[in-house]
């Protein structure tokens, strides 16, 4: 724990819906997150038995699995006692919302639902996604306040993809969002203005038409390193792994080699905590980021 | 060309779409902002405006066999920009559910391919098993060792799980699958005919 007035435990419970790729390619931030609620003395409750939201094939395919298969983690949600469900995934986060928001403005979408998932949601469930969460219950002020090693000189480049476009989603400006940027000038790094933030990753097109997912990134990439970028802070698992894993592809097709590090805004955080680097699972990032955090002076 | 007789309602896949998402693509004045906004324009057979004009004329085919419908990442940058408030992501959506409903998604089999392919690992495990998505991917797209460089980098991560998690209440889950219909029709309840 934390300690002095302004860390002081915030002895929340918050429901925790971590999503399939944090249980796989995205761990890390699944590890960051967990510890920087411990540290913060906020209760993670993970929704019992969550399954999968159905991700974008629901919604290109099935109509009513798209809406039944987050219906079932609202229900979980309920079950498990909790209030508000903090999703770390934007894709998971806009798919819980939607279905809660759907369900609540149609009783008849609801009335279907109950009737295919077998049991009456009670439209009780408040989502959040992670960097809301993080902006606004955690607070900008208390997550500068615990700074501890302050990230000073650190040139990051913050990277929203379609987060705040999402169905539902109204946490920021869409077009200009400024949450990770908020935060990250309280962890003491230097937010930079560039032209990308909002670009599309590419998502799943990175497997089915890797020649467009390349593109995309080369796109990303190339514009962070314009502005100097010595690491590009991301919130969603699949544009850190797009945007991470493929970078030797890139230099292969480009022939450019960025070396740019993708970190997740969680592990930035608990770096600017005071927290370890194994316990972040910086390990785990293809693209080492380690070299320019002690180039740095951050580590 | 086809000539319309009278009797022909000329909106009829504009009222088709409008009644299966609630998007009115009649609203559309082709300013082309959409286009202009696409990432993934410059891979697309037709521009995303062009998908919604085609529409408007009850042109119905191209629509159904064109790539943009899949190669649509549902980014929301269109949809988030359009001065009309059309969701255009969402009509997208419905495009694609019914291209697969009457067997004209084309071209671009292996994003069908998997996507059914994630949907059947939620089916049978509750949750998706990233390494046997993307193996089984590979084989469906007769390209077994696509990616295989990646392999031994995220194994030495340990960001892979060997073994797939299955959830407590796998059959509930394949209960939902079981009743699930391609769209949502309104009060009309049934189960699938499946």
């Amino acid at each position: 724990m934390f300690s002095g007035k302004a860390c002081e435990e915030l002895n929340m419970r918050v429901g925790y819906y971590p999503g399939c790729s944090l249980e796989s390619t995205a761990k890390e931030f699944d590890l960051s997150f967990r510890a920087i609620c411990k540290g913060y003395g906020i209760d993670l409750v993970d929704i019992p038995d969550w399954n999968c939201c159905g991700a974008s094939p629901a919604h290109q395919l099935n109509e009513e699995l798209a809406f039944a298969l987050p219906y079932r983690n609202l229900l979980k949600a309920e079950e498990g006692n909790v209030k508000t469900v903090v999703s770390p995934c934007p894709a998971c986060y806009s798919h819980l919302l939607n279905t809660h928001n759907k369900v609540v403005e149609r009783q008849v979408l609801g009335d279907r639902l109950t009737e295919m998932v077998g049991g009456s949601y009670q439209k009780s469930v408040v989502s959040k996604h992670l960097v809301d969460f993080l902006f606004r219950d955690i607070g900008v002020e208390r997550i500068h306040e615990s700074v501890k090693s302050p990230l000073q000189g650190l040139r990051v480049a913050c990277y929203y993809g379609c987060l705040t476009r999402l169905p539902g989603v109204d946490i920021d400006d869409a077009e200009n969002p400024t949450m990770m940027d908020a935060i990250s000038s309280a962890l003491g790094a230097e937010p930079l203005e560039w032209s990308h933030k909002t670009e599309c990753c590419g998502a799943s097109l990175s497997i089915t038409r890797t020649d467009i997912g390349l593109r995309l990134a080369n796109e990303i990439l190339e514009a962070a390193q314009g502005v100097k970028a010595d690491c590009i802070a991301v919130v969603c698992p699949l544009c850190q792994s797009n945007l991470d894993m493929r970078q030797a592809d890139v230099a292969k097709k480009y022939g450019r080699l960025y070396n740019l590090p993708l970190i997740y805004l969680t592990q930035l955080i608990g770096l600017a905590l005071g927290m370890g680097s194994e316990d972040l699972g910086l390990d785990k990032l293809v693209v080492d980021p380690l070299p320019v955090l002690r180039t740095k002076g951050v580590l | 060309m086809k000539v319309l007789g009278k009797q022909e309602n000329v909106h009829e896949f504009r009222d088709e779409i409008l009644a299966l998402c609630g998007e009115d693509t009649s609203n559309c004045v082709q300013c082309g902002k959409c286009t202009a906004s696409c990432p993934i324009a410059p891979e697309m057979d037709l521009q995303p405006s062009q998908v919604l004009r085609h529409v408007q004329i009850n042109s119905r085919k191209p629509v159904l066999q064109c790539s943009t419908i899949w190669l649509c990442a549902s980014c929301e940058t269109c949809s988030s920009r359009c001065p009309e408030g059309i969701e255009i992501a969402t009509v997208m959506d419905t495009l694609r559910k019914l291209a697969v409903e009457e067997g004209l998604a084309t071209g671009q089999e292996q994003i069908v391919a998997f996507n059914e392919i994630f949907l059947d690992s939620i089916k049978r495990h509750g949750r998706v098993f990233e390494l046997g998505l993307v193996m089984r991917f590979n084989m469906a797209s007769r390209q077994p060792l696509k990616d295989a460089h990646l392999g031994p980098v995220m194994l030495g991560k340990r960001k892979l799980s060997l073994l797939a998690h299955n959830i407590r209440e796998k059959a509930t889950v394949r209960e939902i699958f079981r009743k699930s219909r391609r769209f949502f029709l309104g009060d009309k309840t049934g189960e699938a005919a499946d």
